[in-house]
């Protein structure tokens, strides 16, 4: 068991949640409640990744965040470091190839809502801001679990876009996929095999936890 | 002197006054004003803007031109630029759906609308509302757990507990049985003398504006037609548009006439004979009006025997429907006329008189319209 790439693999979990789940929740509110001009391009925008080969997205994330470009070239003059084979720059890959399976959940969510409850929360004299916490949030809360639970094991599995960005540095970029990869093709098999089991009782229950919010929603409007 | 008065109207503490204009998205020109304690009744069909108004009141919609105010708030003024937000008007509003809070228990669906009462004052009273409203002992039940009746006492209570300034009631009954409506209506009724707040009733049920309300609101196509007591708008209405929307079918178009009579100082020439009017208002001879007969004012005659009121404008018909409703039945007669458009007139009759008189499809009928009760209208253009 490799330790070290485990670990990274949380910690990037961990951060793609941390950033994700409140941009997310942002995004989704916005598509879910407020009609602008242009909302199917950004609808369509954010579920892109999902269809996009990862190597296509990782090349152009590679293009685009590289020491030449403009992004890189931000980052490099306010952090001193690249974006890419960095372990900021998989985080923002992360972030990317995630945005649909933060924001699906989350815009179903918060589109179950009807206007009426809220409209019935301002005129009881709650402001937005307590609306959002009194009202929204407990009532999209298995919509934002099932994102939650989502984001967390798929950044677990991703390999494609993690690879071309990051490269496979041990203990910067190479997580616990990559380091599976990286050990079948040393014909270290036994190792691949608990690492594989490890991602695989995670996945289960990532979508186990989806499966069960999903229920609870239905079984409580139904 | 009467006219004067009308003139300097000095809006009282917690009227409500409402004039509300625009051309889009739901065109509307609508006025009216509710003094606290009185129950107004918008009526309207489906889709004439009374719940547009609601909202309006309650600012959940954008206005374009005109007012809200209550009382010496100004809610709304477009002159002014004013325009306050839902939450700082101190609005008791009961949606159509209920729109209740579905993952707060009975009481916590009070509780979050007592605009931030301290606790444990908070939980009294909200107590206390449950209690109005004839749910105690539920809560503790969430939403899901309620019968509708139930949720629209919730209803009702949540809209209560932060002391509103005006109650408005959208459907209210529109989505519960028959039995429960009338239940929750009679509930309505008691509860409203205690409070001293404008409330405003939004239905399309005439019957209920009629039963609940100290005044009634016409609206149609989004534009206030006419607004006075219930009787007042069912059985002397503006026009003929009010009178069809109030639900009245006996509406006919005639010719004025004057004779010099004290008794009945109008006539009018219809179905072949002659009708007395006793109340003519602004016409004068000649004018082509629209009459109404409110089947109030339509008298079946005795079959077996004939009474003295049978000289007031007698009218003979053939029942070509009848249609018994319960303890009271609707009766559709065939007016003997020489005219080339047949007539015909509608009235109700306790059910039992129609037995006992042997009223059926086919008969000739006898009825009187009376003349205190005939109602004369401009005729549309």
């Amino acid at each position: 068991m490799d330790w070290t790439a485990f670990t990274l693999s949380l910690k990037l979990a961990a951060w793609t949640c941390a950033v994700l789940l409140p941009l997310g929740i942002v995004i989704a509110r916005a598509l879910a409640w407020s009609s602008f001009k242009g909302k199917s391009i950004v609808e369509a925008l954010v579920m892109l990744p999902l269809v996009l080969p990862p190597t296509v997205l990782g090349y152009y994330l590679l293009v685009g965040l590289a020491p030449g470009s403009v992004a890189g070239q931000a980052f490099g003059f306010v952090t001193g470091e690249t974006l890419v084979f960095s372990f900021a720059g998989i985080v923002f890959a992360s972030l990317i190839v995630n945005l649909p399976f933060a924001i699906q959940p989350m815009q179903r969510a918060f589109e179950a809502i009807p206007m009426h409850v809220r409209e019935a929360a301002w005129v009881s004299g709650l402001s937005s801001w307590q609306t959002f916490l009194r009202i929204e949030l407990p009532l999209a809360w298995p919509g934002l679990v099932s994102a939650f639970a989502l984001v967390f094991a798929h950044t677990l599995g991703e390999f494609g876009v993690i690879l071309m960005i990051g490269g496979n540095i041990p203990g910067e970029t190479q997580t616990l996929s990559i380091a599976i990869y990286d050990r079948m093709q040393a014909f270290r098999n036994a190792e691949a095999g608990v690492m594989a089991l490890v991602l695989l009782v995670f996945s289960f229950f990532g979508i186990a936890i989806v499966h069960l919010m999903t229920r609870r929603r239905s079984g409580r409007h139904g | 002197m009467a006219d004067a008065t009308r003139l300097i109207e000095v809006p009282q503490a917690g009227r409500l006054d409402v004039e509300i204009r625009q051309t889009r998205p739901v065109p509307l020109n609508a006025r009216f004003s509710c003094a606290p304690g009185e129950l107004l009744a918008l009526v309207g069909p489906s889709g004439s803007g009374k719940t547009t108004v609601l909202r309006s009141i309650a600012g959940l919609v954008p206005t374009i031109d005109g007012h809200v105010v209550s009382g010496e708030r100004v809610w709304f003024d477009a002159a002014k630029g004013v325009n306050v937000r839902p939450q700082d008007r101190h609005i008791g509003l009961v949606f159509q759906d209920y729109a209740l809070f579905p993952h707060l228990s009975a009481l916590d669906n009070v509780r979050i609308a007592m605009r931030g009462r301290p606790e444990p004052q908070a939980s009294e009273e909200a107590r206390a509302l449950i209690a109005s409203v004839n749910l105690q002992g539920l809560e503790n039940r969430r939403p899901d757990q309620l019968s509708g009746g139930q949720r629209q006492r919730v209803a009702l209570a949540r809209a209560l507990a932060g002391e509103p300034r005006v109650l408005l009631l959208d459907e209210p009954f529109s989505a519960v049985d028959q039995q429960t409506r009338d239940r929750l209506k009679r509930e309505l009724a008691k509860l409203r003398l205690r409070l001293e707040i404008p409330i405003i009733l939004v239905t399309h049920d005439i019957e209920e504006a009629l039963a609940l309300a100290d005044r009634i609101s016409v609206l149609y196509h989004g534009a206030t037609l006419e607004t006075g007591t219930p009787e007042a708008i069912r059985l002397t209405p503006s026009s003929p548009a009010v009178a069809r929307l109030m639900g009245q079918t006996n509406l006919f178009p005639g010719v004025l006439d004057l004779p010099a009579s004290e008794a009945a100082p109008g006539r009018l020439a219809w179905a072949g004979g002659t009708l007395e009017i006793a109340r003519t208002g602004p016409f004068r001879a000649g004018d082509k009006v629209m009459w109404l007969a409110a089947s109030d004012h339509v008298v079946l005659h005795r079959r077996d025997r004939s009474s003295l009121g049978e000289r007031e404008n007698p009218v003979h018909g053939r029942v070509t429907e009848f249609a018994v409703l319960g303890e009271q039945s609707l009766v559709t007669l065939q007016i003997e006329a020489n005219s080339e458009r047949p007539m015909a007139l509608n009235f109700k009759v306790a059910t039992h008189a129609a037995r006992r008189n042997g009223i059926a499809v086919g008969e000739d009928v006898a009825v009187s319209l009376l003349a205190s009760g005939l109602h004369l209208m401009p005729r549309e253009t």
